[in-house]
């Protein structure tokens, strides 16, 4: 029984061990510019725990095998110095890898959230409501007219609460339910949610954010490749959660420029 | 003759039972003057079983227009001096079909009866915002039977749903059967009114509401207009 439990629990972890190796099941492509960094983090940290993982289950097996059985009158057996010094040891070194890897990452997540947007970046509005995600452009004028929560109404496509009769500056804003961009240009977003928490999220992008009602979260990236992905929500937000996505749209320079054109007419 | 008196009774039941009902009639236009406010397109990528269903994108509705400055989705009705009717035993539908509802307003007379279906291929969660009659929401997934409802009280409801931000829609309830919602060319008509003295209001879901006060005679029709002012933002 000792030993068809080790050879099962050998099995399992080579399995396991197999469809990681084989990216079986892997990432999406990556059309961010941040993305490299991010996806060697993520394969760093899979590696790492991935060796321990294996070494350690595999281990678990083989005393289970070896000493799996009936062992009346057998000696149990101690590690030099007790417990103590191996639950220190494991520990100090289990520490130590959790640090390197956070050390590591650090800059790779700074680079996205502590270092501001590159100047020239196209800055978008975001909007999330139960159960859309709204975009604002600024229009020809280049600038956003002021938002004012109590002239939100969806029932005149005002989500974003613009005051166009006393505001010229928002008369020009342009207003859609999908995020369109041009290719190899930095993006700055600004995070709104009308009610409650949502979370913007694009795999392909390597980018997932909480919204949270009263703040305006910045979130900057470029998108190095053309083509067209899901932005899905990521926090459970009710009844329509499952059905709270938009899309976003890579396009060439000439193309966007076009696109944005025939939005503001 | 006793046979005379007994019809004689019966018809006079008959006719203290039944509405007095008349032969005069309201009808008129209602335009607007200004400029009106551009409809936005509405964005339905995010559920592709009712884009699809449209060609060309659906517009806001807030303030639908017609030819020759028609405005349409204006409920007209008697506010005043409306005759007293039965109850209401027709049943009115009301439509949810690519991600719209169908019609935009919905008038109705208070404990009329109404059928609300969901003709697509997605659940939707429709949320009438009453606050004078009990507010109610009820999810409708594909397929399933029309939901029932009657509202008892006359109010103004809008309507939205709670799954698709963009749906919005309104439920007109009135304690007269005479009301008329315009078309596209902005005309109403109210018809079998007995001679009286009538209040006429005109309601538009983004504008203030408009009254008028008529006075019909026996099988009198008269025409009266509404104009509302609109302003492009």
């Amino acid at each position: 029984m000792g030993k068809a439990f080790a050879a099962l629990l050998a099995i399992v972890t080579l399995a396991s061990v197999y469809f990681f190796a084989a990216r079986t099941w892997w990432m999406p492509v990556d059309i961010s510019a941040h993305g490299p960094g991010v996806d060697h983090q993520i394969i760093e940290t899979m590696l790492l725990t991935g060796v321990l993982f294996l070494l350690s289950q595999l281990a678990l097996a083989g005393f289970v095998w070896k000493f799996g059985g009936p062992g009346e009158g057998r000696k149990i057996g101690t590690f030099p110095g007790g417990a103590r010094v191996v639950v220190f040891a494991v520990f100090v070194v289990v520490g130590i890898e959790i640090l390197t890897l956070s050390f590591f990452g650090s800059k790779v997540w700074a680079g996205m959230f502590f270092e501001p947007a590159a100047p020239n970046s196209l800055h978008i509005d975001v909007q999330a409501e139960q159960f859309a995600f709204f975009f604002r452009y600024a229009g020809p004028d280049g600038q956003f007219g002021g938002i004012h929560p109590e002239l939100i109404n969806d029932g005149n496509g005002n989500y974003f609460g613009l005051d166009p009769a006393n505001d010229v500056a928002a008369r020009d804003d342009i207003v859609v339910g999908s995020l369109t961009i041009p290719v190899n240009k930095p993006i700055l977003l600004t995070l709104h949610t009308k009610d409650m928490i949502h979370s913007f999220f694009v795999p392909e992008l390597r980018i997932q954010q909480d919204i949270v009602p009263g703040l305006e979260i910045p979130i900057h990236f470029t998108a190095v490749q053309t083509g067209k992905h899901e932005i899905v929500c990521t926090q459970l937000c009710g009844l329509g959660h499952y059905n709270m996505k938009a899309y976003i749209e890579v396009l060439p320079q000439d193309k966007y420029d076009e696109w944005l054109k025939s939005q503001s007419q | 003759m006793a046979l005379a008196l007994l019809v004689a009774v019966s018809s006079a039941l008959v006719v203290l039972a039944a509405p007095p009902a008349g032969n005069g009639s309201i009808s008129g236009k209602v335009t607007y003057t200004g400029t009106p406010p551009k409809m936005k397109p509405i964005d339905m990528s995010k559920e592709p079983t009712c884009a699809k269903q449209h060609a060309t994108p659906v517009m806001t509705e807030n303030l639908v227009t017609g030819p020759g400055n028609a405005l349409q989705d204006v409920v007209v009705y008697i506010s005043a001096g409306a005759p007293e009717t039965s109850a209401p035993t027709q049943t009115l539908r009301y439509d949810q079909k690519g991600c719209q509802y169908l019609p935009h307003v919905l008038a109705m007379e208070a404990n009329q009866p109404f059928e609300i279906y969901n003709d697509d291929q997605t659940s939707h969660n429709i949320h009438p915002l009453a606050k004078v009659n009990p507010e109610w929401n009820k999810s409708q997934p594909p397929g399933t039977p029309p939901i029932q409802a009657k509202y008892e009280k006359p109010e103004r409801i809008p309507v939205k749903c709670n799954i698709h931000p963009w749906m919005h829609g309104y439920f007109i309830v009135l304690n007269t059967s005479h009301f008329s919602v315009t078309g596209d060319d902005g005309s109403f008509s109210l018809k079998d009114l007995p001679a009286g003295k009538y209040t006429v209001t005109a309601w538009q879901e983004q504008s203030e509401p408009q009254t008028q006060d008529v006075t019909l005679g026996a099988g009198e029709s008269k025409s009266v207009n509404f104009t509302f002012k609109v302003l492009p933002y």
